[in-house]
């Protein structure tokens, strides 16, 4: 959030600059089940943004110590990879990731049923391979999709998106021009089916009313993505229907 | 913070309590424990704060060197902020190299610094493209009876308020005041059962499932926030915590002054 810029972010008609209006987000894609070796996987897009995640677990937790006697954990690894970015970022955790992989965990151990797996880890990696602003809400979504892929037990799941301001003006689902060169960002996830915000973070500088309107915004959003989760989890299984029956003949 | 167990009779008792609107130390839900501080007592730094929230303590100390700008902004300053759990706060913190409890902390407090532009970083600014003013602010927990994040943002806000730029050190003309233009204030709402409390002590704050830090400007606007924990906040809850980071970040201004 810089938010000193000539770039005109929000043209007079209050086109933003990749052509959609304040309230439209960017597109959607999510597939399911997209890897072999992990327990459950998930495939996101949300506009340039392009955003793996694996699960894997239930399975013993390793570093022991780390064991909790009477529910499972959870533990998530956000990275990004090198060519993710405009600059290539040097490989490893960085103190940024490890803040998001902490939110992120902490996000899905509200809806998991931890408590049907004691001792057990449960295991998330996100990886982002592209990233244009929006990537721990992508991840996020990402993650609960292969949660919910890898069969694991989960009251709902979880979709996750931003809304902010530029211009002076709040805008859903911000892109990367906007993201560094507006003036706030609040990326949210909520369990759609109780409103329940499991994710919150916010910067920048935004009075009490342009917040209260970024968060009906980003609440409606993830309730748009939510679909598509709940659509990228039914493809997934109705197609395995379809090829498994001439196997078994 | 920890994952230290609480014992089911004092969670019980603590629960019972609330339900009544009371807490074990007699303070009302949105009461702040007793605010204390010193600043500049460390004369090696050029900034510095000690702070007590009730029994929590944390200190914040400011160095500032004269050091190369990021490619992209050339014409600012940099700010850079740390935070250690030491082993002498508190059994449950080790030694070695930072936990991401630490790395959370850090940022939120960075976060709102940052975010408030408190520090006007383009008045650090030496010779444009070479040569800028690097500000690190460094907090220690000393003892830890909950509520690190609010405790950690007064005492680094206090310590960039009294630092100085130590230009005569380094040939850069006459020492100044660093440039400040607000006070970013955080309060942290922490969610036990479905009641809202601020300020908790350690046994509240390990037996909260979830918690939101909110900081805001001299305006009462918002600049940083934070959710943290395994739980969740309704719409009404996260008004509540709102309300709140206003109201008491009023009140614990005026205290600061």
């Amino acid at each position: 959030m810089s938010g000193h810029t000539d770039m005109v972010l929000v043209d007079k008609k209050g086109i933003r600059i990749d052509g959609r209006t304040a309230d439209e987000h960017r597109a959607f894609k999510i597939e399911a089940g997209v890897l072999n070796n992990a327990d459950g996987s998930a495939y996101v897009e949300i506009g340039k943004n392009k955003v793996l995640a694996a699960v894997y677990g239930p399975r013993e937790c390793h570093p022991r110590h780390l064991q909790n006697p009477s529910k499972a954990i959870i533990q998530c690894k956000y990275n990004m990879e090198a060519f993710s970015v405009s600059d290539r970022k040097r490989p490893g955790p960085d103190r940024r990731s490890i803040e998001i992989s902490k939110i992120t965990a902490e996000a899905l151990e509200s809806v998991v049923l931890t408590e049907l797996y004691p001792r057990a880890s449960i295991d998330v990696y996100i990886e982002i391979l592209q990233a244009n602003a929006g990537t721990r809400c992508a991840g996020l979504t990402a993650a609960s999709v292969a949660l919910a892929d890898a069969g694991i037990p989960m009251r709902d799941i979880i979709p996750a998106c931003a809304a902010g301001k530029a211009d002076g003006k709040v805008l859903l689902d911000l892109n990367k021009e906007e993201d560094n060169f507006g003036d706030a960002d609040v990326p949210i996830a909520i369990i759609p089916s109780t409103d329940e915000i499991v994710l919150l973070q916010m910067d920048g500088n935004m009075t009490r009313r342009e917040f209260d309107k970024a968060i009906k915004m980003a609440m409606g959003a993830c309730h748009e993505l939510y679909d598509v989760q709940k659509d990228a989890l039914k493809r997934r299984y109705s197609v395995d229907c379809k090829e498994a029956e001439p196997d078994e003949q | 913070m920890s994952n230290e167990v609480i014992s089911e009779i004092r969670r019980d008792h603590i629960i019972n309590l609330l339900g009544e609107g009371k807490r074990t130390d007699g303070r009302k839900l949105d009461d702040f424990r007793n605010i204390e501080f010193e600043t500049n007592c460390i004369e090696s730094a050029d900034g510095s704060a000690r702070v007590k929230v009730g029994k929590t303590e944390i200190i914040a100390g400011v160095k500032i060197v004269p050091g190369t700008p990021f490619p992209d902004t050339p014409n600012q300053g940099v700010l850079t902020t740390g935070a250690e759990l030491i082993p002498m706060a508190h059994p449950s913190f080790e030694a070695g190299p930072p936990t991401e409890d630490s790395i959370e902390l850090a940022r939120v407090v960075d976060r709102g610094i940052r975010e408030s532009k408190m520090v006007d970083v383009e008045k650090l600014c030496i010779t444009e493209g070479e040569k800028v003013w690097m500000c690190f602010i460094d907090m220690y927990a000393l003892d830890y009876d909950g509520n690190l994040f609010d405790a950690a943002n007064l005492a680094a806000v206090l310590a960039l308020k009294t630092a100085v730029i130590p230009a005569e050190q380094y040939g850069e003309g006459k020492n100044k005041p660093l440039p400040v233009t607000c006070m970013p204030i955080s309060v942290t709402s922490y969610k036990i059962g479905n009641t809202l409390i601020l300020d908790p002590n350690f046994d509240e704050e390990h037996i909260s499932c979830a918690r939101l830090t909110v900081t805001t400007d001299n305006k009462g606007n918002f600049r940083a926030m934070q959710k943290g924990g395994k739980g969740s906040f309704t719409l009404d809850e996260l008004n509540l915590c709102l309300d709140a980071s206003v109201a008491k970040g009023k009140e614990i201004r005026k205290i600061i002054g």
